[in-house]
Order: C-alpha cells, then structure tokens, then sequence
C-alpha cells in the first residue's frame, strides 16, 4: 500500500510539474465557460417556462462531455507511453510493487486532475444557484455520469498508452475513435432499424443521456465500470505480456 | 544468495540465452562476463524478474522470483544498463520515491535517502533535477536509487559504460566499498572484472562458457600473450610469416596510424621464443623491424583461450 502511495504522489507530481497540465486546464475551463454562457443564453432566449433539466443542464453536460473528450486524452497520452519511451519502466517494474499497484496509481492521479478540472466547472452551476436556487440532486447525477464517462475514456486512454512509446500516437488514437463514437451517435436516424439497438447499448454516449438529465440508473453505472474495468484488464496483459515477450 | 537455475529465454524465435546456471554466495561480488550481445542484460533482467525466462528459475535470498516476485524484489537493487530516471525529479526527491517504493516513510525514510546522498557523492547535486546531471552523475543517481533502502542483493548492468576515465575511477570506487553486499554485475571489460569481483561467469552468444576465481582465470591465461609488432615492407607477406610462426595462434593487423610501417596484433600461449624470432625473420627477407611491444591479455585473449582454442580470430 505504501509503495502504491509514493507512486501515487509521484504522478500528480509530475502532473503539476509539468504545464501541460495547466494548458489543458485552461482550455477546458475556457470551453466550458463558454458552452455554460452560450447555453444559458440560449435556455434564458427561448426556454422559458419549460424544465431547467431538458433545457439547460443536458445542454451543459453533453457540451462538457464533448470538452471531455478533447481533454483526456492530453493528460492520458503519457501515462505509460512516456515511461516506455525514457526507459524508466524498467526500474518501476523491477521495484516491490504489483503491476496493478502502478496501474491503479497511475489511473487514480489521471483520476483526480479530471475531478480538478470538473469541480473548476461547480462555478458555474453555483453561480446560477445564488441568481436563482434549483433542485440539486439531478445536477449532482450529471456530474457523477461526467465522472463515470471519463473514468471510461481515462481507462481506454491509459491502455492504448501501454500500447506505444510515442505519446503524440497515443494521443491521437485515444482522441480519434472517441471523436469518431460521438459523431457516429448524430447518425442514429440513419441508422437501420435492426442495428439501431446494438448501437445504443455500445456507445458511450448513449449511456450518459440519462445522467445528463438527472437520472443515475444501475446499467449505466455497470456498463461505465466495466468497460473502464475491461481497459484495465487489457493494460495488465500488456504489462505481463512484455515480461514473457522480452520487449521494454 | 542468488542462483540462476537452466535459464533460457528466446525472443520469438531468437535464443538469447540458452540453459545458463550460476550462483553468487552471500557478500560475493561477482561479474558476469562477456562481449556486447552476448546475453548478459537478457540474464540480468531475468535475475530482476523484468523478464520471464522461457525456461529456469531464479531465486533471490532463497525467495523464488517466479513464484514471490514482490517479496524477491524486495531484496535486489537493480542499476539498468541505461539509467533511465524521471527527469522532472530533482535528485533527493528521485530517492525519496523509491525508498518510499521499498516501504520507508518518515524519519528512516530521509535517513535512508542522506546515507545514500552521502556515499554516492551526490550532496552538491542532491537538489537539482535528474535531467540536468551529467552522464556521471546521473550513473551515481542509479546506483544510490538501487542502494537506498540498503536491499542485500545488487544487480548492476555495465556500471561503468558510456563513463569517462576519471568517472570510472569513481564509479569502480564506490563499487569497490560495496563490501557486505552481495553484487552482480556485467562487464565486457575482463580488467575491471578481475579488478572488482572475487567471481567470474564468462557467457558468450548466451551460453556459459566459464566460471572461475580472477586468479584461476589468471591461470588458464598464463602466458598467454599479445604482442604488437610494427615492420616496414609489404604487408600481406608480413602478415603469412607472422602468422606461420610457431606459438601464434593468430597474427591481425592493426589499423594504420601516423606513424611508419604497418602494425600486427600476434596472440599466443607462449609468445617468448616468438619474440626472439622476429627479428631474424623480419630483418633476413630485407624488411625493417620498427617495434615490437608486449601487451596485457584482454578479454578477447580470454575468449581465443576458453571458446575458440583453434581459431584464428573466429567471426567477431
């Protein structure tokens, strides 16, 4: 346990150590300062009357989500890539600890920067409280399906990092099919009646609807936590694989 | 304290290592031996549990490595060939983290880190960033995060390469006070084996091909010399006289540098009477005899000695 600690701390180090950090944070926090202000203006324009939930809040979330999306494969995209590429895996992986350890802390520091960022957005929802007080608990839902959906895209992130040396790749092939899932949830009208259902148990977004409208349902919740769960499985395998393969 | 059992490994279908066994008592330094791609990292990382051998077991202060990873590598610090630490970290913290990694916090934490800080001579550095220090340094900063946490067994890959001379010096000094400690390390430099360790295991092309004391190995080269000889005339009837001379096992030349004639490299078990008959025969076919010079074995010697006692050289 202790040995999961120090690592754990040595990841948010490096973190904050490093600008990339601060530059995602900035960009994340402008994005959504943005989509909060265009949103509210829109909900302010022609909502009113309807429900704050369906108008205003699910425009929020979805846009935070796409925000989401762009901003975690930056802070994933290192995780093991740049471990692999200096060389320094060879000494993590030949001190007392498990690979699940170096796993999990690494997850759990990517974990906590993508909480940091998602509590810098609490401003806005506060700032509206004190304009005008709303029921809380739907908005407290939005933000655990925001957690739970990047803990999904962090897991995904961290396993194709164990996949190459090169961040910039990992980057990139992290961002692309998330990218690519979100346009292809647009096409659902298009889409033939027969695969219409497969496709909306599969796809990421689908199942942060209901978060982002106040609803936390058991499947949801289990379909995050193991797709997030089957990413990690696949990362340990990458691990041990190397160990049988002989390749750093 | 280690010991290595048939260790083999392939990589696809490449053997790097093929049926190697060794041990190294408790306070032993040992050193395995051998030319560059001749399967020493690929041992070492299977002595550290970073690979998996395909076949054999290591075991570690009587720990098996396969089958209690965590509690053997509890015991071993390792110094990789290339020294790989995470630049942002400045020295003391870079110590700080893997002595926390091998379970200390608090008071016996930092006392672990200034003990190391200490030995390795990293105080005027201990606070500036690992991507800063230069080669030297940043070799010292391996071997102080594979002593912190003071773990008995030590794997060191090539301690000194890629070392200037005076950080060699330094570097085989600190080595030398390991004293206590059980050490392996790797070497393709057959002075500084004999020099540091009271064990040598000589692989080659993954097999072992020896295991003896320093001066047990002094033996088997006993007489066996090198000598460098430097004659003006033409150098491919220079090289067959050499060559056919009896006692020399093989005669190479050297490359040319400034100065007259072309230089041979002449090995042999006993290169005495050679000596004496060079210059008659150089001299009585009207060619000039410029230098002939005696040299200490080296490791390739070694290898003409234990490995390719007929060749002429062999392919390396």
């Amino acid at each position: 346990m202790r040995s999961f600690v120090a690592l754990f701390r040595k990841e948010l180090r490096s973190y904050f150590g490093s600008p990339l950090v601060y530059l995602v944070a900035a960009a994340f926090l402008a994005y959504t300062g943005y989509y909060f202000h265009s949103d509210l203006l829109y909900f302010v324009t022609f909502g009113f009357g309807v429900n704050i939930m369906e108008n205003f809040w699910q425009l929020l979330f979805i846009d935070i989500r796409l925000v989401l999306i762009l901003a975690v494969p930056l802070l994933t995209m290192r995780l093991l890539a740049e471990e692999r590429r200096l060389g320094t895996l060879e000494l993590l992986l030949t001190y007392p600890l498990r690979d699940g350890a170096i796993v999990a802390a690494k997850l759990g520091a990517c974990l906590v920067v993508i909480a940091l960022l998602l509590a810098g957005t609490l401003a806005y929802p506060v700032w509206v409280y004190r304009i005008q007080p709303f029921a809380l608990s739907p908005l407290v839902a939005g933000y655990v399906g925001l957690l739970l959906f990047a803990g999904t895209c962090a897991s995904y992130g961290l396993f194709i990092s164990s996949l190459t040396d090169s961040q910039v790749l990992a980057g990139f092939l992290t961002a692309l099919p998330l990218l690519l899932l979100w346009l292809l949830s647009w096409n659902e009208a298009a889409t033939a009646g027969t695969t219409l259902p497969l496709m909306r148990a599969l796809s990421l977004f689908n199942h942060f609807q209901p978060f982002s409208v106040g609803l936390i349902e058991a499947r949801d919740v289990f379909y995050f936590l193991f797709s997030a769960g089957a990413f990690v499985w696949g990362t340990l395998r990458v691990l041990e694989a190397r160990q049988w393969l002989g390749r750093r | 304290m280690i010991v290595a059992e048939h260790l083999t490994k392939y990589y696809g279908a490449t053997r790097a290592v093929d049926d190697v066994s060794f041990s190294v008592a408790q306070g032993e330094l040992a050193a395995l031996l051998g030319p560059n791609g001749s399967g020493k990292s690929t041992l070492l990382r299977m002595v550290t549990g970073y690979f998996s051998p395909t076949a054999g077991r290591v075991s570690v202060g009587g720990i098996d490595m396969g089958g209690a990873p965590l509690a053997a590598r509890r015991r071993l610090g390792y110094l990789p060939e290339q020294v790989s630490l995470y630049p942002e970290l400045t020295v003391r913290r870079t110590l700080a983290f893997v002595a926390e990694v091998r379970g200390l916090s608090g008071k016996p934490r930092r006392r672990a880190v200034d003990e190391v800080v200490q030995r390795c001579g990293l105080a005027e550095v201990a606070e500036r960033r690992v991507g800063t220090l230069s080669k030297g340094f940043r070799q010292r900063v391996g071997l102080a995060q594979a002593l912190v946490g003071d773990p008995d067994v030590l794997v060191l890959d090539e301690p000194t390469v890629g070392l200037d001379p005076v950080q060699t010096v330094e570097m085989r000094g600190l080595l030398r006070g390991l004293t206590g400690r059980t050490v392996l390390l790797s070497t393709h430099i057959l002075s500084e084996a004999s020099a540091l360790c009271s064990r040598i295991v000589i692989v080659d092309r993954g097999r072992l091909v020896a295991e003896d004391t320093p001066a047990g190995l002094g033996q088997r080269l006993e007489g066996l010399g090198r000598l460098v000889v430097r004659v003006e005339g033409p150098a491919p009837e220079i090289a067959s006289v050499l060559a056919a001379m009896p006692g020399v096992l093989r005669a190479e030349a050297m490359p040319a540098d400034a100065m007259p004639g072309v230089r041979f490299l002449l090995v042999g078990p006993d290169l005495g009477p050679v000596q004496r008959q060079i210059g008659p025969a150089v001299v009585g076919r009207g060619w000039t005899l410029l230098e002939v010079r005696a040299e200490a074995p080296t490791l390739e010697d070694l290898f003409v000695r234990l490995v390719r006692p007929t060749g002429h050289g062999g392919d390396r």
